[in-house]
């Protein structure tokens, strides 16, 4: 079952006693081979689970460097279709994780339904659409549980407390706390403990659930929250892969280089 | 079907989810925005209940906006098309040439009662990002407006404008670069910057609360002109039609606000049809759009089947904007307004037949839109007819763009 494939991932990386390392990249940024190529990259690295943007045009949440990726995803043509193949090849190789993050529009289009069929022929693990608040997003939270797929649901600094353990009572697993009040790839704008503060206060009403901990995480950060759950870096790697494309070099080459890099960090 | 309810305003009539007819609207927006939306739902429920607030929107209204705009006859283009008695809702009077001064005004005013001193918005044609600029700095407000750089560069004086209020003008270079990217751009922005800023999203559009703040605020232009229609005719007609261009839908909505509960008139929404021959339009509404979620929204939306938004193209900047208001998708699954669409040329040509006959009324490319219609069905009718026009918004903005398309240098 894809869903507790997902939960074993967590505990083993509990058994080790470090933090999930998580990495976002855009599904077909540049184009689907070197796409497929980057996972494998980022999944030799050390990534525990790979996120898996499925990028939107009219998105409302992404900062520059995502942007710039899911630009060049949808300018070269990538299709729903195209990620959910990507992730296919990749899996029949690789044991890590995939969740996608994605935006509503993007799962409408698709039809809710197919949308998760196809999620779990391609043993995708797990969704977190950025768009779909709490308490919107339950029937379809549902429909992806009774397919053993985690729906990830969001916080943040401002979801108040009785929200907080209401989302907390209805959601699966695994959540996800978007440290900051920003867009994707800002500068932290709160300080490592304060995340931490809200993180224990997460895992205090929910001590079962596994919180992901997003934005503004980079290299220089990332060892802060080496006695947290996980945490994901996503535009410091679509900025590196814009920059190998302006070089010329290897993007899956390059983002494996600084996955190894953020992996070593999380762990020492 | 969906139903309409009588005697309950429309910006009420959704759901406890934020969702009209159970379908259009909603808040589908990233966590992160949760709370300033519902701080501001509050703050705008406990507000229009205020009489204090109430009097003093309707003073700047007044004052400043120059409320009521003429409601007039256009005595010859009636004579010279034959059939319905022509009027007019001269809404373009108001301050600043549009209808947008209405919810600038009342965003800034909000945004003040929220103890924030700074306020961004998003601008298509640059009369949202034009009025909001002038009112945040008639009520000392940090101004940030977000504007496609192609809307940028065809609306070149309305950003002027926008930089003489001391507003902060940001091309957004993504996607299309018109205004469904300053709108996305707008509400990343806000997502940043919500502790300390305020946004006011340009039209009926976004999330439930900017729908039904902006529509409060242009239900002026119906609430002034229904006096105007008693003081001219002495009762309501019987057989009235009021037109209306639609792009994302403020006007159309504050047009027609206080006479949804009259059966008897009809409402006429006209968008934009584009280019003769092109597929680009902006008429989700005529064309039967697929729906989807934009900018937090369900609407109908102009899209493509993997859920991206298609580029659109009209003369007019104003409407060009794949998604349409929620209110608008409810008034037409209700089958209380009916929706058409108006080609740019159609639209040139009704602006050359307007001012030709009227003179005192030029018609910005958005309501020459609405015109368009007019002056279609109007022959037909009889004179016992009553068509008005709300014409939103005043040509001198689009006079580039006009003389450019009809051959002359300026």
């Amino acid at each position: 079952m894809t869903s507790s494939s997902l939960i074993k991932s967590f505990e083993r990386v509990k058994e080790d006693n470090r933090a999930a390392l998580l990495t976002y990249t855009v599904g077909g940024d540049p184009d689907k081979k070197t796409s497929l190529n980057i996972f494998k990259s980022i999944a030799e690295s050390g990534a525990d689970i790979i996120e898996c943007g499925l990028g939107h045009g009219a998105n409302i949440g992404d900062g520059g460097a995502i942007q710039d990726s899911t630009y060049r995803a949808l300018s070269g043509g990538i299709k729903t279709d195209d990620i959910f193949e990507i992730i296919e090849d990749f899996k029949k190789d690789y044991e890590t994780d995939v969740i996608i993050m994605t935006y509503q529009n993007k799962i409408m289009a698709y039809g809710e339904e197919d949308f998760i069929k196809k999620c779990t022929s391609s043993k995708v693990s797990g969704i977190i659409c950025v768009d779909w608040p709490w308490p919107l997003n339950l029937d379809f939270a549902k429909k992806c549980k009774e397919n053993s797929i985690v729906f990830i649901q969001l916080l943040c600094p401002t979801t108040n407390e009785d929200r907080l353990k209401n989302i907390l009572n209805d959601a699966h697993e695994v959540v996800y706390y978007i440290s900051m009040l920003s867009t994707t790839g800002q500068k932290l704008k709160v300080s490592s403990d304060e995340i931490k503060k809200r993180f224990n206060l997460i895992k205090k009403i929910s001590p079962d659930k596994k919180c992901i901990i997003g934005f503004g995480i980079t290299a220089d950060t990332i060892n802060d929250f080496k006695d947290t759950d996980a945490c994901v870096v996503g535009s410091a790697l679509c900025k590196e892969i814009t920059r190998s494309i302006d070089e010329e070099l290897n993007p899956a080459t390059n983002v494996g280089n600084m996955v190894s890099d953020l992996k070593q960090k999380l762990s020492s | 079907m969906m139903k309409l309810e009588k005697g309950i305003p429309i910006i009420d009539q959704h759901d406890a989810n934020g969702y009209w007819g159970g379908k259009f609207g909603g808040n589908q927006i990233a966590e992160s925005l949760n709370y300033p939306i519902e701080e501001l739902t509050r703050e705008f429920e406990k507000l229009r209940n205020d009489a204090t607030f109430i009097a003093e929107r309707d003073y700047y209204f007044k004052n400043f906006v120059g409320a009521p705009t003429p409601f007039i006859k256009l005595e010859n283009l009636t004579k010279h098309l034959g059939g319905a008695q022509i009027y007019c809702k001269l809404v373009s009077k108001a301050t600043g040439g549009a209808h947008k001064a209405y919810n600038a005004v009342v965003h800034s005013l909000i945004c003040k009662r929220l103890g924030k001193t700074y306020i961004g918005g998003d601008t298509g044609a640059g009369y949202a990002g034009k009025m909001l600029s002038m009112a945040a700095a008639k009520f000392n407000l940090k101004c940030k407006i977000f504007m496609g750089a192609k809307d940028v560069e065809r609306q070149s004086i309305n950003v002027f404008s926008m930089r003489s209020y001391g507003a902060e003008v940001v091309p957004v270079n993504s996607g299309s670069q018109t205004l469904v990217d300053a709108v996305s751009e707008c509400m990343r922005w806000w997502t940043s910057e919500n502790e300390e800023a305020h946004m006011c999203v340009g039209s009926t559009v976004g999330p439930t609360i900017f729908v039904k703040i902006c529509a409060w605020s242009t239900a002026q232009i119906s609430r002034e002109m229904k006096k105007q229609v008693m003081d001219e005719f002495g009762e309501v007609p019987k057989d009235m039609k009021l037109i209306n261009c639609v792009g994302g839908g403020s006007s159309a909505a504050g047009f027609w606000n206080e006479w949804i509960d009259y059966d008897n008139i009809e409402l006429i929404g006209v968008e934009a049809g584009g280019p003769e021959g092109s597929s680009k339009h902006a008429a989700p509404l005529t064309n039967d759009s697929r729906i989807g979620v934009l900018h937090g929204a369900t609407q109908y939306v102009i899209q493509d089947d993997q859920g991206e938004i298609e580029e659109t193209e009209s003369i007019s900047a104003g409407l060009d904007y794949p998604g349409v208001s929620p209110l608008h998708c409810f008034l037409k699954e209700t089958g209380r307004a009916r929706y058409t669409s108006a080609s740019d040329e159609e639209a040139l040509e009704a602006f050359q037949l307007v001012s030709k006959n009227e003179g005192f009324v030029s018609p910005s490319l958005e309501p020459s839109h609405a015109f368009a219609e007019a002056i279609k069905i109007a022959p037909k009718l009889s004179k016992d007819t009553i068509i008005v026009v709300d014409s939103c918004g005043d040509s001198a903005k689009d006079s580039k763009i006009i003389a450019e398309r009809l051959g002359y240098k300026i």
